[in-house]
This record gives structure tokens, C-alpha cells and sequence, in this order.
């Protein structure tokens, strides 16, 4: 057999894309028929439904029956968004949305829920032509990541077995294709122990419902706070499974958590914020998000900071696609052991950081800040994405306004003023804080970090749970509510202030959400972390069962104020 | 068929064309037409007549509906926006985009109503024209 050294150059690379399988999901009869017609003539071998729950019964029944999903964006059963996460999460499939709206706000929105492609309705057929690439560069990817990780013997193994192209369009032989079949299928469709591990691993792990089960079990034993790839996947216990595997899929999993989070805050927002025309750099500078992470120190506990492997900030960058996180996490980043959370991204960090510093939320205060400088720094990278900062934004102003219309508003003109302060006056605090917690973190580990995130984590979680009026318990209540009442006077006061806020340099949309977000981290002190998701009871009733459990785990895992006083005298003592 | 008759096929589609009826897509549509299938665009064609005619039934009984359910109103145009898209109807689904506008901005039932009346009209004396085209198409 004649294998080539890349993998990339066998003789049966002439076919692909050729033969590419691809799955159509969309209502509308006439898109399904005419795509499936330009798909066919691209030779590719197509299959249409147009109910995305048929879609993902289709993808689990055939676990490596496609290569790759397009699906539209507005479904009668299921939201576009929603099929997206689920295939990212059970398959990790390269998804392509498609939609007659192109606004930029849906296009992000897309991109975000990890979308590799978003295509506007009508749609050219050299368009679809082109779509074997996402495939192609996702399987890259693998091999990019398992290489680097495990270094000469996979590479030896991507050699003989090319284990990694799973649907056999970079397989050079007839004996290494059925081979790498055979091992796929063992992979693919047994989740147990495989004959040949080493060559296991290397396959594209397709995550089934029970593995997935196993994962989500095992993240809610480990504490979702706590967690980590190792951590999983000791517990999981599936021999063939690496921690990289498990890894990639906590990203996508806190991503996924992250994005139900939203859609619930999306649900009640009051604020519908248009995260179009976001400059992306440009903003960020102005916005200062940094800063307002670094603010957070000071006031409450932020909630979550959830840490996954540290090769995953690397990917969350890459997800975020946003050049300017990528330069400013590294930074910061001391890279602590359990790596940073992916959500942090999409958690309302920054929202969270800005204001909230005046608004002493005593005994978290040092343990807010030490958590926020960690989280600082991943908040770092999504704050240069300004349209995802609005979107968290977005989201998270409106969490406070829902639960907490019956609270009281300690100190509300400290956040009133804070509110209508302009960004440049807040930058200063910002980065005062910012250099209070560069000393502070140098002696804390990555394990000291564990802690207050939990911490953290937990009021985050309380606070979504208050939030979406779900009646989760809230035995951090008391914290927690302080913390959502501030929020959300401050952000009605900036509601109503509108776009009084100076900030010249953004649009009127991002000033809205700067200021939200600004009122935001008032409340929630750690806002960086991901906050805004998993926790949120609210969201089971949408969540798969396998969900359920970790939500409600962290409810469980709350804690009290008093323990971050501890922890915060811990840490700086 | 003889020399009129192509005349005649030509000047339909080109009229559709002229007047903003249609646009690139139907001629993506026509280019996809071959031997597989010979008659894919009069079956496209059929395919969006059904549906869109069931989309616009739902349409008016939302409109009819009191309280008007803008949100409703506002998917249904949305899904009509994008059948129409399928087919090259540029000017339906530029009219929906307006329509939409409206509906979001909450305006008047009087406003909504009038543009959906023009929108019905303009959009079966459009059915006429694909009619004859597709049916010019296939002779």
C-alpha cells in the first residue's frame, strides 16, 4: 500500500471532493429540492429532510454517515442555532447555516454557535461547490492537534492508518481504507474498549448520546467548576478516549451551555441589542473590556470561570476567530493548569467587570478579584470581539432585569454613576485593578484558582438561576441577589439613559451594550467567567436530559459569602 | 419549434426579467435543468406555487386574526422571503423585506393590510408570468 507522507496526497484524492456526503436540513420544500439538485450536480452524494429532528436522528443512526450538514437558520421544529450546537456537540460535523436574513447580528450569531460557514439565501451553486473545504481543513485540524499532542507515534499512525479522515476521502489504499474503516466503526460505534487504542485515538471520536451521557456525568461528579480533561476523562473510563477528545468536546459543551444561557437571556432581554457593524479592534481598545475585568476584583464574586484544558483557550480563540484574543489572552494568561474557560468568551465577562468595582460586594472582593484577574485574562480575548461582547451583553442585562425586580438596590447611584461615566473614566479603575491583580496572581496557582471560580461560579450560577426566575435553589441567595439588584438598577438606569453614555467611538448599538455589560459586571462582580450558562436552571426544560444533570449540579454547588472572605483572605494573606 | 415560438419563450422570460420580476436565480434555476431532469424548473416552479400559496393563506388568516400577531406575521413573510428567494422572485422578496420592516415596527393594520393586498396582487399576476414561462420553457 502506498501511503503518502501527509495523508493528504493518496491517489484517491482525485475523487474528493467528490463523492462528499452531505445532509440538507430545511423547511421550505422548494430550497430543499433546488440545493439538492446543485449538490448533486457538485457529485455529491446528498440527503435532504426537512425537520431538524429527523435531521439529528438521521446523524446519530449514522454516526459516520456524513461529512458535512447545511442546515437553514429558521425551522418550524428546532431552532437552526440549536441543530447547530447539537451536531457540533454529538458529531463534530462541520455545520454550514443558510438563511434568507443576513443580517450581521444572525450571521454572528451563527458563527458563534459554531457555524463554519453561513451562506445567504439565494444561494449560487458555486458556493456549494466550495463546501468540501470546511471539511477538508476540520480534518486537518485533528491531525494538526493529535500530532502536536502525541506527538511521533501519531503521526506514525496517521501514516498507516490515516484513522483521522474517517469517510475515507484521504485514504490512499483499498487495505488502509478498509482498515481505517474498521477502526472507525469500532470507534464510531462502540464507545468501549477498542482492540488497538493507539490507533483509536487517532479516529475522529464521534460523541454518541452516551458518551456524551458519560461526559456530562462525569463533569457534574468532578464539579463543573473544577473540571478538567483529565479530570473526565479518569472518570468517564473509556480506554480508547483522550484527553484531548474530551477536551475539544468541553469547549463545545461549555459553548453549547453558554448559548442556552442566551437564548434565555435572549428570551427576556429588553434590550434588543444589534451586534452588527461591531469594529472589531477598534472597539475593543475604546471599550476597554479588559479593564473592566480587571475592575471586577473589587466587587463581587463573579460567578463562573469555568477552566477547560489550556490548549482550549488556544481554540476558543480560534473559534472566536477574532485575531486580537488570541494576542491578548496569551498575555495575560498564566495559563493556570486547568486551562481557561472557554465560556469565558461568551459568559458576559466583560459586562460584568466594568462597573461593578465600586460596587463592594465585601467579602468577595478579594476573592472576586483574584478570580477576575483569571478570569481577566480570557476575558481578555472575547472582549476583542466586540460583537460577541454585545451579544453577552445583550443577554446579560436582561437576565437582571427579570429577577430582580423585587430587589433592593444597595448603593444604585454608585452604579448610576458608574453607568454614565464614560469609558475613558473607567479605565483608569480598570487598570488599577488590573495591576492589583497582576500581584496578586503571581504567588496563586492554578489550583487557588479552582476554588474561587467555583466560588464564583456558583453565584454565577445563582444569579442566572435568579435570573431566569427558575426556582433553583439559591442558597447563595442573599449574594447573589445583591449583586442582580445592582445590576439591574444600573442597567435600567442606563436603559433609560439610553445612549446617553459617551462613547463616541462606538456605535449606538455597542454603546448600548458596552453599557450594559457595564452594569452588568456590577452586579456580578466575576462576570468574565461563563456565567451566563450552564447554571441557569431555566434552561433545563430546553437542555437534552444529559445537560439536566450538569446544570443541576451546579446549583448544587453553591456556596456562601462568608467562604469567599476566606478564600479571599486565603489568597492575599 | 419554429422560429416564434423560441421568439415568443425569449420575450416572455425577458419581460419577467425586465420588469424586476426575476432575477440571476432563475437562471441558476434554468442552468441546473438537464437531462436528469428535464422539467426541474417547472417542477420548481409548481413546488414554490404550492407552497407559497399555503404560506399566504396563513398570512391573511394572521391578518385577519385579532389581535394581530405581528411576531407570527413576521415569521410567515420571513418563510415567504425566503421561498421566493428560491425561485429568482426578487421583487416578492424585496416587498417581503419591506413588509417585515413594517411588521416590526408594529405599524397600523390598515398599512399592513393595504401592502398585503398589493403584495397578493402582484404576486398572482407573478404566478400568471412564471406560468407562461415555465410553460414556455418546457415546450
Amino acid at each position: 500500500m502506498v501511503l503518502a507522507e501527509s495523508g493528504f496526497s493518496s491517489p484517491r484524492n482525485d475523487a474528493f471532493p467528490a463523492g462528499l456526503r452531505v445532509l440538507v436540513v430545511d423547511d421550505d420544500p422548494t430550497w430543499l429540492k433546488i440545493l439538492e439538485k446543485m449538490l448533486k450536480k457538485c457529485s455529491y452524494e446528498v440527503t435532504t429532510c426537512c425537520l431538524a429532528r429527523e435531521a439529528l436522528n438521521l446523524l446519530r443512526e449514522r454516526k459516520d454517515g456524513y461529512d458535512i450538514v447545511i442546515s437553514d437558520v429558521n425551522m418550524p421544529d428546532m431552532d437552526g442555532f440549536k441543530l447547530l450546537e447539537h451536531v457540533g456537540l454529538e458529531m463534530d460535523l462541520p455545520v454550514i447555516m443558510m438563511s434568507v436574513d443576513g443580517e450581521t447580528s444572525r450571521v454572528m450569531k451563527g458563527v458563534q454557535h459554531g457555524a463554519c460557514d453561513y451562506l445567504l439565501k439565494p444561494i449560487r451553486m458555486k458556493e456549494l461547490r466550495n463546501i468540501w473545504q470546511h471539511v477538508f481543513r476540520k480534518k486537518i485540524h485533528e491531525v494538526r492537534d493529535i500530532e502536536s499532542l502525541e506527538g511521533f507515534e501519531s503521526i506514525q499512525m496517521t501514516r498507516s492508518g490515516y484513522d483521522l479522515f474517517d469517510d475515507g476521502h484521504f485514504l490512499s489504499g483499498d487495505d488502509t481504507t478498509s482498515g481505517r474503516k474498521r477502526k472507525d466503526a469500532d470507534n464510531k460505534h462502540d464507545d468501549r474498549e477498542l482492540s488497538d487504542p493507539s490507533s483509536t485515538k487517532k479516529a475522529r471520536v464521534v460523541w454518541t448520546v452516551d458518551l456524551h451521557q458519560k461526559f456530562v456525568k462525569a463533569v457534574n461528579q468532578i464539579g463543573f467548576d473544577k473540571v478538567g480533561p483529565k479530570k473526565i476523562l479518569d472518570l468517564m473510563n473509556v480506554p480508547w478516549l483522550t484527553r484531548e477528545n474530551v477536551a475539544s468536546h468541553l469547549q463545545k459543551y461549555r459553548l453549547y451551555l453558554s448559548r442556552l444561557q442566551k437564548e434565555s437571556d435572549i428570551k427576556n432581554s429588553f434590550i434588543g441589542m444589534k451586534h452588527s457593524d461591531l469594529p472589531s479592534k477598534d472597539s475593543t481598545a475604546s471599550f476597554g473590556p479588559h479593564k473592566a475585568m480587571n475592575m471586577i476584583p473589587d466587587d463581587v464574586p463573579n460567578g463562573t470561570y469555568s477552566f477547560s484544558a489550556s490548549n482550549s483557550l488556544a481554540q476558543n480563540v480560534d473559534l472566536k476567530g477574532q485575531g486580537d484574543l488570541k494576542g491578548i489572552t496569551s498575555a495575560p494568561v498564566a495559563e493556570p493548569k486547568g486551562a481557561l474557560s472557554i465560556d469565558i468568551h461568551d459568559s458576559h465577562e466583560a459586562k460584568s467587570t466594568q462597573m461593578s468595582f465600586d460596587h463592594s460586594l465585601g467579602s468577595v472582593d478579594s476573592a472576586v478579584s483574584f478570580a477576575s484577574f483569571n478570569s481577566t485574562t480570557p476575558l481578555q480575548y472575547p472582549w476583542t470581539e466586540i460583537p460577541e461582547i454585545q451579544f453577552k451583553q445583550e443577554c446579560e442585562p436582561l437576565h437582571l432585569e427579570n429577577g430582580f425586580s423585587q430587589l433592593p438596590l444597595p448603593g444604585p447611584s454608585m452604579i448610576e454613576n458608574e453607568a454614565n461615566r464614560s469609558r475613558i473614566e473607567v479605565k483608569p479603575l480598570l487598570e488599577e485593578s488590573r495591576s492589583n491583580f497582576v500581584e496578586h496572581l503571581g504567588p496563586v496557582g492554578a489550583e487557588d484558582l479552582f476554588p474561587i471560580q467555583s466560588k464564583s461560579q456558583s453565584l454565577n450560577n445563582q444569579v442566572f438561576d435568579l435570573i431566569s426566575a427558575t426556582k433553583s435553589s439559591m442558597k447563595t441567595q442573599d449574594v447573589g441577589l445583591n449583586y442582580l439588584a445592582d445590576s439591574e438598577f444600573a442597567l435600567r438606569n442606563l436603559n433609560a439613559s439610553g445612549v446617553g453614555v459617551p462613547l463616541a467611538t462606538l456605535s449606538e448599538d455597542l454603546q448600548i451594550c458596552w453599557l450594559q455589560g457595564d452594569c452588568y459586571p456590577m452586579n456580578y462582580g466575576l462576570q468574565d467567567l461563563e456565567c451566563s450558562t450552564y447554571d441557569n436552571p431555566a434552561l433545563m426544560a430546553e437542555t437534552p436530559f444529559h445537560l439536566y444533570d450538569v446544570l443541576r449540579f451546579d446549583h448544587e454547588h453553591l456556596f456562601d459569602p462568608t467562604e469567599y472572605y476566606a478564600i479571599d483572605q486565603g489568597l492575599f494573606a | 419549434m419554429d422560429r416564434y415560438g423560441m421568439q415568443n419563450q425569449i420575450a416572455c422570460i425577458r419581460s419577467l426579467f425586465d420588469q424586476g420580476y426575476l432575477d440571476e436565480q432563475f437562471i441558476q434555476l434554468e442552468e441546473l435543468q438537464d437531462d436528469a431532469n428535464p422539467n426541474f424548473v417547472q417542477e420548481i416552479v409548481t413546488l414554490f406555487y404550492t407552497d407559497s400559496t399555503r404560506l399566504i393563506q396563513n398570512i391573511e388568516l394572521t391578518l385577519n386574526s385579532r389581535p394581530i400577531n405581528f411576531s407570527k406575521l413576521d415569521d410567515y413573510m420571513h418563510q415567504f422571503k425566503g421561498s421566493s428567494s428560491s425561485i429568482g422572485a426578487k421583487k416578492v422578496t424585496s416587498e417581503c423585506a419591506v413588509f417585515r420592516q413594517y411588521c416590526a415596527a408594529g405599524n397600523a393594520e390598515a398599512y399592513i393590510k393595504q401592502e398585503h393586498a398589493i403584495l397578493r396582487k402582484k404576486l398572482e399576476f407573478y404566478f400568471q408570468m412564471m406560468g407562461q414561462a415555465a410553460v414556455a420553457q418546457t415546450t
